[in-house]
């Protein structure tokens, strides 16, 4: 639809060039942390909390709170993209990278997709090759805090280049498969895979 | 469902709700319908190119190629005072949807309802009531809703009538900030206790939708759930400058 412009609309947000860059097409820059969920937040004790990896894997693991702590750390420092557009950047988190939980179960040969469950009964899937390599993260600190339940605490899946609904909240473990299967918002209208620079926010996007 | 893709809606009418709020009425082109609780993403274009997008609930019930929209003007925003204070009937709006598939009814999703709402967080339950007043009024339906003064209350006097109509809804309001002299209603924000005197007992299974800005949302979805209600059954929606779902 190239040429339609909306009669009196200009321009109000100021943008840095180098915001400019950093911003997916449709997006806009939020300094705050908005929190979006589709229900109540769930809360789950520290003492019964547990992180699984399953499914198409030689070892099927189980992490305790304690136990995932000392695995290696490690931290993300970059920018976040909601599907609602809004964008924050400069933003970290630190927890663990999902390569250290994946190399602890060994992945099989078959295995190309993982299925993300939460706490709450929340799922989102993903492209195994979409969380290997340094691209995700389970993590519990925001910007050295410990992460609010709200926005995912105890810990949340971080998968920074898709669209956040892909890092999922109170995430509870990853199972991985050798077939694709939607999640919540991907049986719901939202694009199966959620690339930003892509814009692939709905079914057919 | 194939592509959403964008279309030029004519605006029909652009009515005040309140100091804050309007109501852009939209006849949408070979539009294809929508679930009461969706939304759409609108698009706005500048001479340079500029483009801003931003989504809302969408209002209205179910009605052809028309679908109306509440926007609350924030002060400090990009797209809502432009929508609610420059758009006029005869200008064109580029907008696609409806999007979203959770947060919805329709009456044969059941009931009874609660709906919870705060500030414009009311639009897509709106939708919702004015639905169930066309087609679903076997559904018993309650309306929680809060706003800070009673000139902040969006679809006053229409929620007043449906209410009136006596066809099993009833509309409770929550005024935080200040009343009317006689104010015999709520006048603090939604907590426990109101939820327990105005929503349904858990035995009574409701399904509960809730929007508002997140405070009240996070506030009123715990309540819920240790009142006793299924979380499954509680449906969660933020609005305000970052939109939805």
């Amino acid at each position: 639809m190239g040429g339609f412009v909306s009669r009196g609309f200009r321009r109000r947000r100021r943008t840095t060039t180098d915001q400019a860059t950093r911003l997916p097409p449709g997006q806009y820059v939020e300094p705050g942390f908005p929190v979006l969920s589709a229900g109540p937040t769930p809360r789950v004790d520290l003492k019964d909390w547990r992180f699984k990896v399953e499914g198409l894997v030689k070892t099927p693991r189980e992490w305790t709170w304690e136990e995932i702590h000392d695995l290696r750390g490690s931290s993300f420092e970059g920018d976040i993209h909601c599907v609602t557009r809004w964008s924050k950047l400069g933003t970290s988190f630190a927890g663990v990278s999902v390569d250290t939980l994946l190399d602890a179960a060994e992945p099989r040969p078959e295995a190309t997709h993982v299925v993300a469950f939460c706490y709450g009964g929340y799922t989102t899937n993903l492209p195994l090759d979409d969380v290997r390599g340094g691209k995700a993260w389970v993590v519990w600190d925001h910007e050295g805090a410990p992460l609010p339940p709200e926005h995912g605490g105890p810990a949340r899946l971080l998968v920074p280049h898709l669209y956040f609904w892909k890092s999922a909240k109170w995430v509870a473990g990853l199972r991985l498969l050798d077939h694709d299967a939607p999640g919540f918002w991907e049986s719901l209208g939202y694009h199966n895979h959620g690339d930003p620079w892509r814009e692939e926010r709905y079914w057919g996007d | 469902m194939g592509r959403l893709s964008w279309r030029l809606a004519n605006v029909v009418e652009v009515r005040p709700e309140t100091d804050r709020v309007v109501t852009l009425a939209l006849e949408v082109p070979d539009w294809d319908g929508h679930l009461p609780g969706q939304h759409v993403d609108v698009r706005l274009t500048a001479e340079d190119g500029y483009r801003a997008e931003r989504a809302y609930s969408i209002a209205s019930s179910p009605d052809g190629g028309r679908i109306e929209l509440a926007v609350e003007r924030l002060e400090d925003g990009e797209v809502s005072p432009y929508l609610a204070g420059e758009l006029r009937p005869g200008d064109q709006l580029e907008l696609r949807g409806p999007v979203g598939g959770y947060f919805v009814w329709e009456p044969g999703r059941g009931g009874p309802l609660l709906l919870v709402a705060g500030g414009s967080g009311v639009a897509p339950l709106m939708a919702m009531v004015r639905y169930r007043a066309a087609t679903g009024r076997e559904v018993p339906a309650r309306l929680l809703y809060s706003s800070r003064t009673v000139e902040d209350v969006i679809f006053r006097g229409e929620l007043e009538r449906l209410a009136d109509a006596g066809d099993g809804l009833t509309v409770t309001h929550a005024l935080t900030r200040a009343q009317p002299p006689g104010w015999a209603g709520y006048a603090r924000r939604i907590d426990a206790v109101m939820l327990e005197e105005v929503g349904w007992r858990p035995g009574e299974r409701p399904l509960i939708y809730v929007c508002g800005p997140t405070r009240l949302v996070e506030a009123v979805a715990g309540d819920l759930v240790a009142l006793g209600h299924d979380p499954v059954r509680v449906k969660t929606e933020r609005f305000g400058p970052t939109g939805v779902p």
